[in-house]
């Protein structure tokens, strides 16, 4: 589950990472009001205005209504409604969004940390995630900070580093050290550079994160080491030991589509193409949009029904396919192996009466435990379904669909 | 001799008592699996299924000489079970589980490192001997014994291939699926190389997904080291970069880790990869002609 800057920096700043201040704003009012607390709070004049959307590259991305950035500073208190009304509502585009942008619902208003001091501001990288190979998790950081960390990757790799950690031992002051002198630090940036890596690892841990990634660290004029930005994931299966973290999921940033198939407990991603399809398992139902693509189609979605395919979750199923006004044809493709294929077929033929005009042709194509009478129940329906019982024949009918 | 589990294997199973266990035991004792006993903490001394329950499986190992565990606890407390078995000295521990939170898992493998045993899964269908030992989901009936080894990722593709070998004519040893999680216990590589090295597998289906690397390694092993035909099908061409398809380990990260970047490493070592999943079974009945 992906958190909004503000939401991953407010579990940061609990396990004690030092971040860049600010205060979140859902109207230019609000921005205002969050400013002036800001002002009392941190002192900062100027203020960074922040489109908060689940997507990177937001400073140089353009809202598509009024031509502001994602990510503006506002140099002064009188500044900010016209930044915060330049971003709130509209549509935001980044290389990291489709054509359309996503319309940004709130702003982050944050502190100024680029204030100039005793030393220049140093921007770094940093990211925690899992080493699936070694299955421990790692600290990837680089000096190369506020850039695009594929490029760095691609164009200076020896400038990445990495520290895998003991899952057991946790980290150790050693490993925070380490990190702190690679990227070139001293005195009392350093000491906080240290302290910084271990409570993000120890935040990263605490919450059961997936993907932690700040990008830039800063060591401020001052040599102070606060997160900037922050991209975090959490894993789903652990919500369950953090309630409150699972509260922040926003479902406005989520495929409309998806999020409905999520509460009917089916497990669904919206797609391009113009042939549907309902499997059962995420394996299967992979290997069943190849198939679609090698007989000329295009899949319209990735939809695992799980194990128990009755005529109620078959129904949500195909209700969810057709609301895709590009879909041209449907393919079923369940493989029963503890769930019998006659009772799908049965529930198959309940859900399209139920749902009464089917506009497009239907391919099932049940194989497994009761295969022979599924397909006797599917020829004597009398309804625009075509059964297969191997991959192959479903493959030649999905042919015939498309051309 | 086979892989992994056969008929003389001493299975339990945790979470014994649960809805999924009695159902899935209940299927295990049907096909002629030895199933000596059960733990469900708290039941033991109870009888299940006409076997003993037992409160640890300290006791089931005790008590039964148990070797080998399947565990149906659910996901909060899968890591503990997984623990509990490998401290006991079970031999095979095969974990059907799905949704354990990652954090437990990088601790159940520094946990298991040094004990004598193979974890198979999470969130896997299991491992099955054709007509010797049903450990694990996978429907009984589609099997035949037969000389084909297969390891999988996914459950439903694994019966898939499994049927495709029946279909025609040939057969499996010992069908493995190793599980779509982001830490599993048996990498792809190393179920291939226990197929390898048995006497009674002559061709091994491997079939992966999108995302890591475990079929590249394990396709660079074969490549060195394969003595047996390998089919192989990577699932995943057409799904869509960074999002997640069900298994939490098929997401497509950089290149690499692309379903058509996977075939083009697999075919360089000299692997049989089809694009369909439906030419499975036809390929290694080619392939073993040719080689025989």
């Amino acid at each position: 589950m992906n958190l909004h800057e503000y939401q991953g920096k407010s579990i940061l700043k609990s396990y004690g990472v030092a971040i860049q201040e600010g205060i979140v704003a859902d109207t230019a009012a609000e921005a205002v009001e969050a400013a002036k607390k800001l002002n009392e709070q941190t002192g900062t004049e100027w203020f960074v205005v922040k489109a908060q959307i689940h997507a990177g590259g937001r400073g140089k991305g353009v809202v598509t209504e009024t031509g502001s950035h994602g990510v503006v500073l506002a140099k002064g208190l009188d500044k900010v409604e016209g930044c915060a009304a330049g971003i709130l509502g509209g549509h935001l585009v980044t290389a990291q969004t489709n054509e359309k942008g996503k319309k940004v619902n709130k702003v982050l208003i944050a502190q100024d940390v680029y204030y100039p001091g005793e030393s220049e501001p140093d921007e770094f990288y940093m990211s925690v995630l899992l080493n699936r190979e070694s299955g421990k998790n790692i600290i990837m950081y680089s000096t190369e900070g506020g850039m695009d960390i594929e490029t760095v990757a691609e164009e200076t790799p020896h400038l990445i580093f990495k520290e895998e950690i003991d899952p057991r031992a946790g980290i150790q002051g050693f490993q925070c050290r380490k990190i702190a002198f690679n990227l070139g630090l001293s005195g009392q940036a350093f000491k906080q550079m240290s302290k910084f890596v271990k409570s993000l690892y120890e935040a990263y841990v605490g919450c059961d994160a997936s993907m932690f990634e700040i990008n830039p660290v800063l060591k401020t004029s001052d040599n102070k080491i606060i997160a900037v930005d922050s991209k975090v994931s959490l894993d789903e299966n652990a919500l369950y030991r953090h309630p409150d973290y699972a509260e922040m999921r926003d479902k406005t940033e989520e495929d409309p589509m998806d999020v409905e198939a999520g509460e009917a407990g089916l497990n669904f991603v919206n797609l391009d193409g113009n042939i549907g399809c309902m499997v059962n398992g995420a394996g299967l139902a992979m290997a069943t949009m190849d198939i679609i693509k090698f007989s000329g189609g295009e899949p319209a979605n990735f939809l695992d029904v799980g194990g128990t395919a009755d005529a109620e979750r078959v129904e949500k199923a195909f209700n969810l396919i057709l609301k895709d006004p590009a879909v041209e044809g449907i393919l079923v493709n369940i493989f029963g192996g503890i769930v019998r294929c006659d009772r799908v077929a049965n529930g198959i033929v309940q859900a399209y009466k139920s749902i009464g005009n089917v506009p497009v042709p239907i391919i099932v194509r049940l194989q497994g435990t009761n295969a022979v009478e599924a397909k006797k129940v599917i020829d004597e329906s009398g309804l625009n379904v075509h059964s297969a019982i191997t991959l192959q024949e479903a493959a030649d009918k999905v042919k015939e669909i498309v051309s | 001799m086979s892989v992994l589990v056969d008929k003389n294997s001493r299975v339990i199973v945790q979470g014994f008592t649960g809805g999924e266990g009695t159902f899935h035991a209940g299927q295990m004792i049907e096909y002629g699996t030895n199933v000596v006993g059960g733990v469900t903490p708290g039941k033991g001394g109870q009888n299940h299924l006409d076997r003993p329950v037992f409160n640890t499986v300290e006791e089931a190992v005790k008590e039964k000489g148990a070797d080998v565990s399947i565990i149906f606890v659910p996901p909060a407390f899968a890591a503990d079970a997984i623990m509990e078995a490998a401290s006991a000295g079970i031999k095979v521990i095969v974990c059907i589980t799905e949704g354990i939170p990652v954090r437990d898992m990088t601790v159940v493998k520094e946990f298991i490192a040094d004990k004598d045993c193979t974890l198979i899964g999470p969130n896997c269908p299991g491992v099955m001997t054709a007509g010797e030992a049903k450990v694990g989901i996978m429907p009984g009936f589609i099997f035949q014994k037969g000389r084909i080894g297969i390891v999988s990722k996914s459950g439903t593709l694994t019966y898939e291939a499994v049927d495709q070998i029946s279909k025609v004519g040939m057969g499996q040893s010992t069908a493995i699926g190793i599980g779509g999680d982001p830490i599993i216990g048996t990498t792809t590589k190393e179920a291939v190389q226990l197929l390898m090295a048995d006497d009674e597998t002559d061709g091994i289906i491997m079939i992966g997904e999108i995302g890591g690397n475990l079929e590249a390694d394990a396709g660079k092993w074969i490549k060195e080291h394969g003595t047996k035909p390998v089919v192989a099908f990577i699932a995943g061409e057409t799904a869509p970069k960074g999002r997640t398809m069900g298994h939490a380990g098929a997401i497509v990260g950089g290149e690499a880790d692309t379903a058509a970047a996977k075939k083009a490493i697999l075919r360089e070592c000299g692997i049989h990869v089809v694009d369909s999943p439906a030419e499975l079974g036809q390929k290694m009945q080619e392939v073993l002609s040719v080689s025989a």
